[in-house]
């Protein structure tokens, strides 16, 4: 019984997300926009009729987004949010930002790190509403004039993936590595990167690359 | 994640008015919205309270005074808490990965829940979830849980590394409610589970956690927190000792000793301090006081293991606090 309200909650949230995606980009029809569309036929098809009844006789108050700032790779964007929405969903469903991976989902993998003001964080176990006003860095916002980051450059030429799911999570990570001086040694680059897991154990190219760019900067 | 509205609070008041009414408060999140998530949480208001002026970390007197806003990570990089409380440093830098480090603040590091498996598995009896269900740890998989301060309701350690090192060092906290301010031990905020584990802490409704005061003294700067845990780094404890000592002509003025990972809550082991004041510096008086650690241990199927790992890892902390030259 107490499941209906959350899977219809659920949906609402995804719902609108995309709803919010779609009109951010009307014209672009991606294999990305092709599931959503898919999936959203699907999570509808898959709500009881007394779980619909709940979304809409629910007091709108409660899900009602709210107008919320967010400065994304030097772009101003300001998006109409619900409170429950990771900072994570709303890169990745909101902005088209997929770059960033969901990997746990718990905090605990570090496939979705990204910089908040400069710093690395999670963006999994936040939620988007908290960082009004913000500056967010993503790896989308790296490359500058066509170039490479350098610790992305150093992952191609020490082969720090590879499947490469956890790498954008990685640089970002090792980017905030570097900048809080933690990139002295291997030893220590290794406990400062403990946040960021790699299934296909990359990790010495992962060392490598990181403490090689932390020598040149 | 069931629906809930979120506010920002602009002045501690409003955030206080706002708890007294049943609201949550949220800072970095970084437990609750993976509670949430998960749906052993399910608040229906929450209160931002980021922007409330409770960060930053001052030295006042012979005492570091840190904001219950300010981040894991800032407490650990900041120079006088390097300098003058080097063992909060090195437990918040054993806690959590950089990432979460940046983003969880100290009041919530101290108001964090437990980890035991169970409580976040809805299928599963939790006397902490859902008060008089029982308690699927105590015949479940416990190698994770506590030996001290059990009882048959609960069985969960407390998670928290920082908070081990505030409890050896005798730090106090002051919190804002309804009814105003008052300051305690942080040891104080912990309860042991008895038959009300859902009853964690020992805060009044609304109350907010402001700032934690650690004092200073001849003991800080002999101090080590030794973490053992299943891979060298981002990991939960199995067993953790921060132990401080005071030393003056090879002989031990004063010792403090807490335990992490063993616990019910952050665990200040008096007797094996006590066995130590006024001995000579030596493993054998280490092992000696260390012994104490485990009277009226109850280890469950799993986790005997730390009946023997608790002494050994208090012995080689009080080693690490007395090589600090």
């Amino acid at each position: 019984m107490t499941h209906q309200n959350p899977a219809a909650g659920k949906a609402g949230t995804d719902k609108q997300s995309r709803a919010v995606a779609a009109q951010s980009d009307p014209t672009s029809i991606t294999r990305r926009t092709v599931l959503q569309i898919a999936g959203s036929a699907v999570s509808l098809a898959a709500v009881t009729p007394a779980a619909a009844q709940a979304v809409t006789t629910q007091p709108s108050m409660e899900t009602a987004a709210r107008p919320v700032r967010l400065l994304v790779n030097g772009n101003a964007r300001e998006l109409p949010l619900d409170p429950r929405q990771s900072l994570l969903d709303v890169l990745r469903e909101t902005l088209d930002l997929t770059g960033t991976k969901k990997g746990c989902n718990q905090g605990a993998c570090g496939a979705c790190t990204v910089l908040v003001n400069g710093k690395r964080i999670v963006s999994c176990l936040t939620l988007a509403s908290l960082h009004d006003g913000a500056h967010i860095e993503t790896i989308e916002g790296l490359s500058k004039d066509g170039e490479l980051h350098p610790l992305q450059q150093a992952f191609i030429d020490h082969e720090g993936l590879q499947c490469g799911f956890c790498t954008s999570g990685q640089i970002m990570s090792g980017i905030g590595c570097i900048s809080e001086g933690h990139a002295g040694s291997p030893e220590e680059i290794r406990f400062w990167m403990s946040g960021n897991i790699c299934r296909c154990g990359a990790y010495p190219g992962i060392v490598a690359a990181v403490a090689d760019t932390a020598q040149r900067s | 994640m069931f629906p809930f509205t979120l506010e920002k609070a602009t002045s501690t008041q409003a955030a206080i008015a706002a708890g007294a009414e049943g609201a949550r408060y949220i800072a970095g999140g970084t437990t609750l919205v993976d509670l949430m998530r998960d749906e052993v949480e399910r608040p229906e208001r929450l209160v931002d309270i980021n922007k409330l002026p409770l960060g930053g970390i001052r030295v006042d007197g012979e005492e570091i005074v840190i904001g219950a806003l300010a981040r894991m990570a800032e407490v650990a990089a900041d120079e006088n808490v390097q300098r003058l409380q080097p063992l909060i440093a090195e437990s918040l830098i054993e806690g959590a990965s950089p990432q979460l480090r940046n983003m969880a603040s100290m009041g919530g590091n101290l108001l964090q829940r437990v980890r035991c498996p169970y409580f976040r598995m809805l299928d599963a009896a939790c006397n902490k979830r859902a008060p008089s269900s029982g308690c699927s740890a105590i015949e479940g998989r416990n190698a994770g849980h506590a030996i001290l301060g059990t009882s048959k309701a609960c069985a969960a350690t407390h998670p928290s590394d920082v908070a081990v090192a505030l409890v050896a060092l005798d730090a106090t906290m002051r919190v804002q409610g309804p009814r105003g301010e008052r300051s305690f031990p942080v040891e104080d905020l912990f309860r042991l589970p008895a038959d009300t584990p859902h009853l964690e802490h020992t805060l009044l409704p609304g109350e907010l956690i402001v700032e934690i005061r650690v004092p200073g003294g001849a003991h800080t700067r002999r101090a080590r927190y030794l973490k053992v845990r299943d891979r060298a780094s981002y990991e939960f404890a199995l067993v953790s000792a921060a132990a401080a000592l005071s030393i003056m002509d090879g002989v031990v003025r004063e010792a403090r000793i807490a335990a992490g990972g063993v616990g019910t809550r952050p665990w200040r082991l008096r007797a094996c301090e006590a066995a130590l004041a006024g001995r000579k510096l030596s493993r054998a008086a280490f092992e000696e006081a260390a012994r104490l650690a485990t009277e009226g241990a109850r280890p469950l199927h799993h986790n005997g293991f730390k009946v023997e790992l608790l002494p050994r890892t208090i012995v080689r902390a009080l080693e690490m606090a007395g090589e600090v030259a």
